[in-house]
């Protein structure tokens, strides 16, 4: 579309000064980035404190589970859509891949468009047509598709039916394998190091910097505005459908990124590793971390996935407690542990500036009818706390 | 061939009994209940329980003892379905839907892994098994438990019809799921219809189960996921929210599956429902009896 230089509207000067952005170190934005940040290196340099095998495997799962919660924390968290079969792109890449490497002899990397393919194709059969109808279809749909996905694998012979595929090889790019190690400066890294290191760049800094990047950009925005009230935000001119198609096709690629990720870790894959169970840990993450918010969904991920291996005893019983918090959670902290407008009690805020008495402001337009203008609407929790972040 | 209906027809009157508490609780509250299958499986282990209680009194099993069983588990299920109501989804009844739907979840995985805590992950037997010599109806085979649990069946769904349709209680009830705020400017309890319509939709759910159990011989805690699962498809099928639409829904579900099992065979009988399930959505969501839902603003 031409830009055309006819006359455009001007935006009326703002009634309340907009008051200065905070600078420093304490700057929320900026602390959470430096944060984030730190947290980073601090686990690029976890392998040279301590890289025994045990370590390095559970914590290549845990940052394969980040990547799997930040993709559904765009279903759930951004556009409100509840997806109880999430696991389920999880199993299309893992599968596509690891039929692609074993039974067609193509390397990691090739396989990628074809994962992204076949997790577009699969969530357009599921969104397109049950976005169209009320969100709580999609969540029994998408629960449907869950099993017919398992069971799918389960019986054909192509998937290795209730075995699963075995000696995927892990990842490789143009020859050069990560089985092969790498010898950097005298310090020898193996496979196993490379891929956590491959899974933490890539995935994680790839996986979480995008999608929360993705959250605060236009189609972030358009998103929770069509969680929070889909009809007004269709009046404003989102395509309410399209949308949740895109958050929902955008969600069933990263869990399909993961999956791959998976197959590439584990090696090995099969029907059973696709459970609802599995769907539900993920959505559990997404929940009592904090839906829409990174940081709480990196926080329950890394909860989620660790919890048992640290908890040895309270494995038995952790699905019966992550039953019994989602129930609690969403009756006491519907936002989880770290709501997404959360700010650090010892950051500086920006300061709401003082509202003038609404008398000396100059009237700009008379409602019809006053009555109605005098009411006030009854604020609901979800659409007041996106006006505290558009106000941050 | 007429095996193959007899067999939908059975199979689709459980799933009918557990698709109209679904579809009761969705039409009173709109909220998908995903805890409503797992009511269903605490009902067969809640008559594992009750029935080594009384075969220890009256003796060995039979089908007036497993009636007997029956109605105390549905009078424990549906208390059970009444407390979830309270503790769980009342106070959540304003917050948004999404909420709702999560705590739901949050429920069924208390269920589920609460009886696994108690009676273990491994399938119990039932301790009855109904087994009878088959008669010959036009080339069926049928035994006569399956025509027992059929009609309690049918029973247990006219008494419900005619609890909703011609009592008082029933009025509120249809009245609520109409307008909850006007109801309740009329005069009627909301919250105990509520209460009510969850205890009924959990007993109902609970009997299932039970004939269930009584029918197949084995139960474990993961046996109400699918069953939820196909009775909202049935309840889909038949129109959600309608009394009649859930029955005739679990009976076409029944009927689908057998023959698809026919002639697909087994291994894909649950694939086949699924499917189904989503056609039905995208070519008509609102079911076969159902009628034309307007979303209000």
């Amino acid at each position: 579309m031409a830009k055309s230089n006819a006359q455009r509207l001007q935006t009326p000067k703002p009634i309340i000064e907009r008051p200065p952005a905070i600078k420093g170190v304490l700057a929320p934005e900026r602390f959470m980035k430096l944060l984030g940040l730190v947290l980073f290196v601090a686990a690029a340099v976890l392998p040279f404190i301590t890289a025994t095998p045990y370590i390095i495997s559970i914590l290549t799962s845990a940052f394969i589970y980040i990547v799997l919660a930040m993709g559904l924390n765009v279903v759930v968290g951004y556009a409100g859509l509840l997806d109880l079969g999430y696991i389920a792109f999880m199993a299309v890449g893992a599968y596509t891949s690891g039929i692609l490497t074993t039974q067609f002899g193509l390397s990691m990397l090739e396989t990628l468009p074809f994962v992204v393919i076949a997790c577009i194709i699969a969530g357009v059969i599921i969104g397109g047509p049950t976005l169209r109808l009320r969100s709580d279809y999609l969540a029994i749909v998408t629960l449907g598709f869950g099993e017919i996905i398992r069971i799918t694998a389960n019986n054909l012979d192509i998937t290795g039916g209730p075995s699963g595929i075995h000696g995927i090889p892990t990842w490789s790019f143009f020859g050069w394998s990560f089985a092969e190690g790498l010898d950097i400066a005298g310090i020898h890294f193996g496979p196993k190091i490379l891929f956590y290191y491959f899974v933490l760049f890539v995935g994680i800094g790839i996986a979480v910097v995008a999608v929360s990047r993705l959250g605060r950009g236009k189609l972030g925005r358009a998103w929770k505005s069509v969680r929070d009230d889909e009809d007004v935000s269709e009046a404003m001119g989102i395509n309410g459908y399209a949308t949740k198609l895109l958050a929902y096709i955008i969600g069933a690629v990263w869990g399909g990124f993961a999956g791959t990720l998976m197959a590439g870790h584990l090696s090995a894959i099969a029907p059973n590793s696709f459970e609802f169970l599995y769907s539900a840990l993920v959505l559990m993450a997404v929940v009592l971390g904090g839906m829409g918010s990174t940081p709480g969904v990196i926080i329950g991920a890394l909860f989620v996935s660790l919890a048992p291996e640290f908890l040895r005893e309270f494995s038995e019983w952790r699905f019966l407690l992550f039953g019994v918090l989602l129930v609690v959670a969403m009756i006491f902290r519907p936002k989880g542990i770290w709501p997404a407008n959360a700010v650090l009690p010892f950051l500086k805020k920006r300061e709401v500036p003082q509202v003038p008495p609404t008398e000396n402001l100059e009237v700009v337009g008379v409602a019809d009818n006053a009555d109605d203008a005098v009411q006030s609407p009854v604020s609901d929790p979800a659409r007041s706390s996106t006006e505290e972040e558009g106000r941050r | 061939m007429f095996q193959l209906i007899w067999n939908g027809l059975f199979v689709g009157s459980f799933y009918a009994l557990v698709a109209l508490g679904y579809s009761m609780v969705y039409g009173i509250i709109k909220l998908l209940n995903f805890a409503h299958g797992d009511l269903y499986m605490l009902g067969s282990f809640l008559a594992f329980v009750v029935l080594g209680g009384v075969t220890g009194l009256f003796g060995l099993g039979s089908i007036p003892i497993l009636l007997l069983v029956l109605l105390i588990t549905m009078l424990l299920t549906g208390g059970i379905g009444v407390l979830i109501e309270r503790v769980a989804y009342r106070p959540l009844r304003s917050s948004p839907r999404l909420a709702a739907l999560i705590t739901a979840v949050g429920v069924a995985f208390t269920i589920e892994y609460t009886v696994r805590q108690i009676f273990g992950a491994s399938p119990l037997v039932f301790p009855i098994r109904l087994q009878g010599a088959p008669i010959e109806i036009l080339g069926a085979r049928i035994t006569m438990p399956q025509l027992v649990l059929m009609l309690v069946a049918a029973l247990l769904m006219f008494l419900l019809q005619r609890y909703v349709m011609h009592s008082r209680e029933g009025r509120a009830m249809r009245a609520i799921a109409l307008d909850q705020k006007a109801s309740l400017l009329m005069g009627v309890n909301v919250n105990r219809v509520i209460s009510r319509t969850f205890f009924i939709g959990s007993a109902l759910a609970g009997a299932a189960g039970v004939m269930a159990a009584a029918y197949y011989g084995t139960i474990d805690f993961l046996m109400g996921f699918v069953i939820g699962l196909k009775a909202f498809t049935a309840a889909v099928i038949g129109g959600i929210g309608n009394l009649y639409g859930a029955m005739l829904g679990g009976i076409v579900l029944g009927l689908l599956e057998s023959f698809g099992t026919h002639f697909l065979g087994g291994q894909w009988r649950d694939v086949f429902a699924f499917g189904f399930l989503i056609l039905f959505l995208v070519f008509k969501p609102t079911g076969i009896l159902g009628e034309r839902v307007v979303e209000r603003v």
